[in-house]
């Protein structure tokens, strides 16, 4: 059905008829048409942020918690590059998100234009896709085009460039693409190579899966194979930052995160496995520690749907280029139909080996004295909060580590966080975009203080549209990852560390319209995050914890997994030189 | 289109090549990328090398198909084996890019690039340039008293050896094309 109308209501019109409910946005002379639109229809609801950073960021938060693609409009110049660091982070950690920028009209590009920014040419590197419409009748294609490449193989964000008079001038609609787009990655695996890996699989002796993101960017329906195919091996199972939920934190298997500040027990396994099976994750430096020393033994499995991801720092053995759901559902089939069995004497062996890794009870702390420790408040907000239809949310930094290994997640879309990019300011638009688009439940953002400042004016958004997110802020008054990796490699030098003139943070709240809470001690703090589960309304928590608490266990620059410190004692002289370079 | 173009029952390039080990010697490789002619499609594509830190050794590009809007990228990279195959997928990923091929591997391909050379000089080595450009095959293109424009096609070895022949000879200028390429044989990209 073709229908004629402006590119403004085009835009609206292919935003309803892709589904799309919200839209988070920022009006400005170069989007005025589209605004206009939005002006005239209730289908859409558009959440004014405060920020366009903002934007970008809780459409993620939007899309990671629903599995839908989010949407942000912003105004040219400024607006675009103000969207840049979203995109980028959405860009790292595949998440699909469609952005519509405005652009000077077609006539006045390249004239250095008021708020004219060169916006396709600098979102180039953090665009997954990125178009300039420059023809009206071409623009309606070009949304569904982005929201099907924004959607299909390895997500990712997408962003359309709509010049003013492009908005303004009259073209033909149509609802859906007139052409199949070319672009349609491969989502089944090979069952050669599949067979191969169950193979593998019933031969292993000391096997682990080694899960990510990707399996979440599946759907719930690959997290649902996943948990099938860990009861049906008894294989131990691990998962990235990005990947937490995809099995249950409480499932029998579960060896808590790996890498950096994973747990001893996910970092041994890795290193002493004799079949890796790597399913949706890209072997980030954050996990594989020294390249030269990762998992030295093993054969290594890698499921990806993206094929750069494969061999791109780490050689694997049985590569499968496929859709994690996909190649899961082949692979159980195959795994069944062959009446395959694992090495039942062997893996009890190894769990036996993995449950004495386990009593090192490497995340144990003890709450003494009268100052509260940061591990101490997240135990407490897991206890509190974990029976509530509960999201997560975080900043980056300690507080981010500590919420990793400290939270249980029990399913995918519930734990949303800055991992490849590490946004500082990334938790508390995407606590909005998470709260959007599920009004009833309960979105925690988990902060450190500075991060926490870097985004607080959408706070007012959260005023606006009545969204009761709990801001939990483990207020340290420290870059707490900074300083200590000041205190590690710097000689103790805390160069610029440390958060000076903080606001009073409970008056901040009260002058936002919210409620805030402070709590500086460990016998009043539960009684404090019920008042904050409590409150019908966003909250500012100020949870003030001990100042120079150190993240561990920690895989020291430049090492490997068997060499994971596991407390402050160990730290002295554990890094060279070689490693001080890397981040 | 698969990222790795990966075809069924071929081994030569799918995705399970990525098993072989790799060397660490740095190969000479020459791609055909066939991309969608849209704008920005060629930056999206250098982009991607100067990013990624890769190199290009030539580069041409040029709209091959008019009525299906394609074009044909042919780029000459050099890397190790694993930085090859890490090129080829992160090619593969661009959005109007359709194929990726790699013509050093997927058999014997012809390979030209033309060249134009401006010589000046007087008497025996105006002489010379003119009988040497005879023997390579190179054509006057435009002349004065004093100089000749040639025009050579060729691999680019032969234009290397034909501009070191012409340089004592008096060559001012150098213009290249970068290299064009096409499998040999009756199998087709596009």
């Amino acid at each position: 059905m073709t229908k004629t109308m402006t590119g403004a209501k085009m835009v609206v019109q292919a935003l309803i008829d892709q589904g799309v409910e919200v839209v988070f946005g920022y009006p400005g002379g170069a989007v005025l048409p589209i605004y206009d639109e939005i002006f005239q229809q209730n289908s859409i609801q558009h959440v004014l942020v405060r920020h366009e950073q903002g934007a970008v960021h809780a459409a993620e938060g939007y899309a990671r918690s629903t599995g839908k693609p989010g949407v942000a409009l912003v105004t040219s110049g400024p607006g675009a590059t103000n969207a840049v660091t979203g995109l980028t982070d959405a860009l790292m950690d595949s998440i699909p998100i469609i952005v519509l920028t405005g652009q000077v009209p077609t006539f006045m590009i390249g004239t250095d234009a008021f708020q004219e920014a060169d916006t396709v040419g600098i979102t180039r590197a953090c665009t997954k896709h990125n178009w300039l419409v420059k023809d009206t009748d071409k623009l309606a294609n070009t949304i569904h085009e982005a929201f099907h490449v924004a959607l299909s193989g390895r997500p990712g964000p997408v962003l359309i460039d709509i010049p003013k008079d492009v908005q303004f001038a009259t073209g033909t609609y149509s609802e859906k693409a007139k052409r199949k787009s070319h672009y349609a990655p491969q989502v089944k695996g090979d069952i050669d190579m599949i067979t191969e890996l169950a193979e593998a699989m019933a031969k292993a002796k000391r096997p682990v899966f080694y899960t990510g993101g990707g399996v979440i960017n599946s759907g719930t329906a690959a997290s649902q194979l996943l948990r099938e195919l860990v009861e049906a091996t008894g294989f131990p199972i691990t998962s990235t930052l990005m990947g937490l939920g995809c099995y249950p934190a409480s499932g029998p298997a579960w060896l808590g995160m790996l890498g950096m500040h994973g747990t001893y027990e996910a970092n041994m396994t890795m290193h002493g496995c004799d079949l890796m099976i790597n399913i949706g994750a890209r072997f980030d430096d954050r996990i594989t520690g020294r390249i030269d020393a990762f998992s030295p033994k093993s054969v290594k499995a890698h499921i990806d749907i993206d094929a750069s991801s494969i061999n791109k720092v780490i050689r694997v053995d049985i590569p499968i280029l496929g859709d994690v759901a996909h190649v899961l559902e082949a692979l159980l089939k195959v795994w069944k139909a062959q009446g395959r069995k694992t090495d039942k004497e062997a893996v009890a062996k190894w769990w036996k080996q993995i449950n004495e890794w386990r009593a090192t009870d490497c995340l144990g702390f003890t709450q003494d004295g009268p100052i509260i420790r940061p591990q101490y408040a997240l135990s407490r907000l897991e206890a509190l909060t974990k029976d509530h239809d509960r999201y997560i949310t975080t900043e980056v930094g300690q507080h981010q580590m500590w919420a990793a290994q400290y939270l249980g997640f029990e399913d995918p879309n519930r734990w949303m966080t800055s991992g490849g990019l590490g946004t500082m300011g990334y938790g508390t638009p995407a606590s909005i975009g998470v709260q959007m688009a599920h009004r009833d439940a309960l979105v925690i953002n988990v902060a450190g203080e500075a991060s926490w400042l870097m985004n607080m004016q959408e706070m007012g958004t959260a005023m606006q549209y009545r969204l009761p997110v709990k801001q939990f802020i483990l207020n340290n008054e420290r870059l707490g990852m900074v300083r200590q990796w000041q205190q590690l490699l710097h000689g103790e030098r805390y160069s610029q560390s440390w958060s000076e003139a903080l606001p009073d943070f409970v008056k901040l709240a009260e002058a936002f319209g919210a409620k805030g809470i402070r709590c500086d001690n460990p016998d009043d703090l539960d009684e404090a995050i019920k008042e904050m589960i409590a409150y019908d309304g966003p909250v500012i928590f100020d949870c003030l914890v001990e100042k120079h608490e150190n993240c561990f266990p920690m895989i020291p620059s430049g090492k490997a997994h068997n060499e994971m410190l596991l407390k402050n004692a160990q730290v002295q002289g554990s890094i060279t030189a070689t490693g001080a370079v890397l981040v | 289109m698969s990222a790795l173009n990966i075809k069924k029952g071929a081994s030569s390039h799918s995705a399970y090549d990525l098993r072989s080990t790799f060397g660490d010697t740095i190969e000479k490789h020459t791609l055909a990328v066939i991309v969608e002619n849209e704008p920005g499609v060629l930056a999206r594509v250098i982009g991607l090398f100067a990013g990624r830190g890769y190199n290009i050794e030539s580069l041409t590009v040029a709209e091959i198909d008019h009525t299906g809007h394609r074009s044909r990228i042919t780029i000459v990279t050099a890397g190790t084996p694993q930085v090859i195959v890490q090129i080829k997928a992160q090619l593969g990923r661009i959005v109007p890019v359709h194929e990726v091929h790699d013509l050093t591997v997927e058999g014997p391909s012809v390979e030209r690039e033309l060249a134009l050379l401006k010589v000046a000089g007087r008497g025996d080595a105006r002489v010379e340039a003119l009988r040497l450009a005879d023997i390579f095959r190179a054509s006057v293109v435009d002349s004065t008293l004093e100089s000749f424009v040639f025009e050579i096609t060729g691999t680019p070895e032969k234009i290397d050896a034909f501009a070191d022949l012409m340089r004592p000879l008096g060559l001012q200028e150098v213009a290249r094309t970068g290299v064009a390429a096409l499998a040999r044989g009756g199998q087709t990209h596009v």
